[in-house]
């Protein structure tokens, strides 16, 4: 651990005390100790613009003050400088469960999915979240500032998401977003992992009746007093994601299944983000039509099982398609206990997508597809100062990361 | 600058000749030839060298590959690749079990194999058994049955691979398995000192067949290992178990190949003083077991520095062979000097497997087994446009069926469990 500066947040204290959940999304990060930053690069990448050859960014109290040529962006006495060769914003990894699914991979830190039931939407991921998990400083160390993270796929619903900065000592200092989707897996591994549901049509049967309790649950807590029902949490998660609150993460990697997630969504007005999609490229119109956004399986991800048909341009094929793609680091049962998303961008971008979109993907794509694209994302003025530092082409295996700013704090400094 | 002539052999009249020019050769047994010219006679490579330090043959088919770059055919040192099997849960040691008889060349990892630029493999059995099992080297030809791809030519006469061994945490289990690290090598210990008294008794009765003792399959296998015959590819991760296998090996009087070495970092010195190579992983992130928690992309890094030996290996499935290039790139970004990644994807396996007088250099008289890579062999945006075996082009990205098997795509691969199943991942890592 190289980390020389920790966020702090001041209101984690609500969360602890059971006030509401949502009231945490969208807490600022402050760092009043942070010294003010300047970092210029031979070439930023902004994500909000063409790239900018000598570029400055400045970092002020942890967000980012300005970004511009050299030539026009002065550096204010009293701010510290960092160069490198390339400057791209902190990168976003879209969905992962690090923080939950730990690296020894033993049971006593495997929090991604509960075995006892298919079907548990109340599991807050924030119960469960390690910010001081080894795989989180790893993750950290390779440029990624913000992670999607939370329960995993492998059951009807695992449970709930959330949004971090790899970084923080506690839940709290972690903390972008408390509850950012529901977590549900359609296909085979379901059956896997559950006594019930044993086969896909009953689990779809399973979910849907599930949706229709949870809408009568809804319609009684906003009639009359005197009938609404006793509170209860699995109805109660389910509702958010029926009025649209919470988005449903459906991973899906067969065509079958992902037609089946879009049907869900349909039936039930979802907010659908599929997820995974091995076998996207086989329903591109219906994608479209469904205005779906997909977060992709690692471009790496073994050919085997539900992913048997992956392949390695299907971000291409989304992207031309029009369809919005963010990359993952996904789930790994075993070694390695995760991926990491910049090498999952570095082979699509060696398979057909360009570099800009590439980026785009573990980037302000991935922002956009996880809600929070007005704090990260991009470098622009007022977003948090999550930043990452190469010493060449970003996407080179070759080429390290020599420093990792968050919140305006530069979190590490050794090339990686 | 090279000048290797062809070996002085009449070339038989009906031997295709191949020649590729314009591409910088790394011939790894040498510098780098920038516009090289390699010629190819039959399944050998007649000669390398710079443009004009070297005759194109008269009739030749010749492939201008200008721009681009050639690669000797990587050597995997350690892959599960094909769907072979090893020992079963009967007991801790299988010296006699052979993964050649139950091969697959269709296999889907094959395939891959062949299209991530490998034509060396070491097909292993798993490592939950302290033994399981003699290995096989094979060449990725085109073949039909098993036998067409294996490097020996006589299965019945010859040593056609090593002999797989494990410590650690894998091969611990209920009885018969070992329960705790020195049971585990006491039981190795006991099979050898076995193997050692069923050799001498086989030298008393010199060749007297009455005098001899019964055959036994698995006390002749370790009796091949005693004799150096057949190389010990030992599975191990943790410091003390890798020094454990050095000291097994210094005790029955061979030097194993270590595999995987997840702690190499700690003990390189070591490992360098013992003179033992280690065939490495690099990996994505650490973890997933108990003992890569301190796996580091260092480890090649650490092994060079001290001295040592080094190859790669994919251990397919955990990391696929279409990236094998990817290790040394990752090594080199961790380290590891461009020259060392480079041989440990090619020749220092090939002499970790006995092969390096066949393969793992672009050198007059070796094996015609190379890659066509579309630009620097550690760039991420470089593909492998052609594999060629013994002179036999056996993958072309420019045929789009092929093509598919480096990308994927819809019913490219069978797919199947059999590599994937957690059991299985956690026998091959």
């Amino acid at each position: 651990m190289n980390r020389t500066q920790t966020i702090t947040q001041r209101a984690i204290a609500p969360a602890l005390l059971g006030l509401p959940v949502l009231a945490l999304a969208g807490l600022a990060f402050t760092t009043p100790a942070a010294a003010q930053l300047a970092v210029r690069g031979e070439t930023v990448y902004t994500m909000a613009g063409a790239p900018i050859r000598d570029g400055v960014v400045l970092l002020r109290d942890g967000k980012i003050e300005r970004v511009g040529p050299a030539a026009q962006v002065g550096v204010p006495s009293g701010y510290r400088v960092l160069t490198a060769k390339v400057v791209t914003p902190g990168l976003v990894d879209a969905h992962s469960v690090v923080g939950l699914a730990g690296l020894l991979n033993q049971p006593h830190e495997q929090d991604q999915r509960d075995a006892t039931d298919a079907l548990q939407p109340e599991l807050r991921a924030f119960d469960a979240y390690n910010p001081r998990e080894e795989l989180v400083g790893w993750l950290r160390g390779f440029g990624i500032t913000t992670v999607h993270t939370g329960h995993g796929p492998g059951a009807l619903v695992s449970g709930q998401t959330m949004v971090v900065k790899t970084t923080g000592e506690n839940v709290g200092e972690a903390l972008v977003d408390s509850a950012t989707m529901l977590a549900f897996t359609l296909g085979r591994s379901v059956g896997a992992n559950y006594r019930t549901p044993g086969t896909r049509a009953k689990g779809m049967a399973m979910l849907r009746t599930a949706l229709l309790k949870a809408q009568d649950y809804a319609r009684k807590q906003n009639g009359p007093a005197a009938q609404r029902p006793a509170r209860d949490l699995e109805l109660e998660t389910l509702a958010k994601v029926l009025d649209g609150r919470m988005p449903a993460l459906v991973t899906a990697h067969e065509a079958t299944d992902i037609l089946a997630a879009l049907r869900l969504a349909q039936e039930f007005k979802l907010r659908l983000v599929l997820d995974g999609a091995s076998e996207a490229y086989l329903v591109i119109p219906e994608l479209r039509a469904a205005g779906v956004p997909v977060i992709l399986h690692p471009t790496m991800i073994r050919p085997t099982g539900e992913a048997q048909n992956a392949s390695l341009e299907t971000a291409r094929t989304l992207r031309a398609a029009g369809i919005p793609v963010a990359l993952q680091s996904g789930y790994e049962g075993y070694v390695p206990k995760t991926r990491v998303v910049l090498f999952e961008a570095a082979l699509a971008a060696a398979n057909g997508l360009s570099f800009e979109d590439a980026l785009r993907a573990v980037t302000l794509d991935a922002a956009r597809v996880i809600g929070q694209e007005r704090r990260v994302g991009s470098l622009e003025p007022g977003k948090d100062g999550d930043l990452a530092l190469f010493d060449g082409d970003p996407f080179e295996y070759t080429t390290h990361v020599c420093a990792v700013v968050i919140g305006g704090a530069v979190v590490s400094e050794e090339c990686r | 600058m090279l000048l290797l002539l062809a070996a002085a052999r009449p070339a038989a009249a009906q031997e295709p000749v191949h020649v590729f020019r314009g591409a910088t050769l790394y011939p790894i047994s040498g510098p780098p030839v920038a516009n090289g010219v390699l010629v190819v006679r039959g399944g050998k490579i007649a000669a390398v060298g710079a443009a004009d330090a070297v005759t194109i043959p008269a009739g030749a088919t010749v492939h201008d590959v200008s721009g681009k770059v050639i690669l000797p055919g990587l050597v995997d040192t350690h892959s599960h690749v094909g769907g072979g099997e090893g020992g079963d849960r009967s007991a801790p040691l299988h010296p006699a079990v052979r993964i050649l008889d139950t091969l697959d060349p269709q296999d889907d990892g094959i395939k891959r194999a062949r299209a991530g630029g490998i034509t060396t493999v070491n097909v292993m059995p798993g490592s939950g058994h302290l033994m399981s099992g003699q290995t096989a080297y094979l060449k990725l030809r085109n073949g039909r049955v098993v036998t067409d791809l294996l490097l020996c030519r006589d299965v019945l006469r010859e040593v056609c691979g090593g002999m797989k061994m494990a410590n650690g945490t894998n091969s611990r289990r209920e009885p018969p398995f070992p329960g705790t690290r020195a049971k585990s090598a006491a039981l190795v210990r006991e099979r050898f000192v076995a193997a050692q008294n069923h050799r001498d008794k086989l030298r008393r009765a010199g060749g007297d067949a009455s005098k001899a003792p019964a055959r036994d399959l698995e006390l002749e296998a370790l009796a091949e290992v005693l004799d150096g015959r057949r190389q010990v590819h030992f599975h191990t991760h943790r410091a003390d178990d890798i020094l454990t296998a050095i000291r097994l090996g210094q005790e029955f009087g061979f030097k194993p190949v270590l595999h995987h070495v997840s702690e190499a970092w700690k003990v390189a010195d070591q490992i360098a003083a013992a003179g033992v190579p280690s065939s490495i992983i690099l990996l994505d992130a650490p973890g997933g077991k108990l003992e890569t928690a301190e796996i580091r992309l260092s480890n090649g890094a650490a092994l060079e520095k001290a001295g040592a030996a080094v190859a790669f290996h994919t251990d397919d499935g955990i990391t696929d062979s279409r990236w094998f290039l990817r290790m040394a790139a990752m090594a080199v970004r961790a380290g590891m000097s461009r020259d060392a990644a480079l041989d440990a994807l090619t020749l220092a396996g090939a002499r970790m497997l006995g092969l390096q007088e066949r393969v793992g250099s672009l050198q007059a008289g070796k094996d015609a087994d190379f890659i066509v890579l579309s630009g620097d062999p550690l760039s991420v945006y470089t593909h492998v446009e052609q594999t060629w075996v013994e002179g036999a082009r056996v993958y072309d990205r420019a045929n789009p069926a092929e093509r598919a098997l480096a990308v994927g795509g819809y019913g490219v691969y069978r797919g199947g469990e059999m590599h994937t199943a957690e059991g299985e991942w956690e026998d091959a890592q």
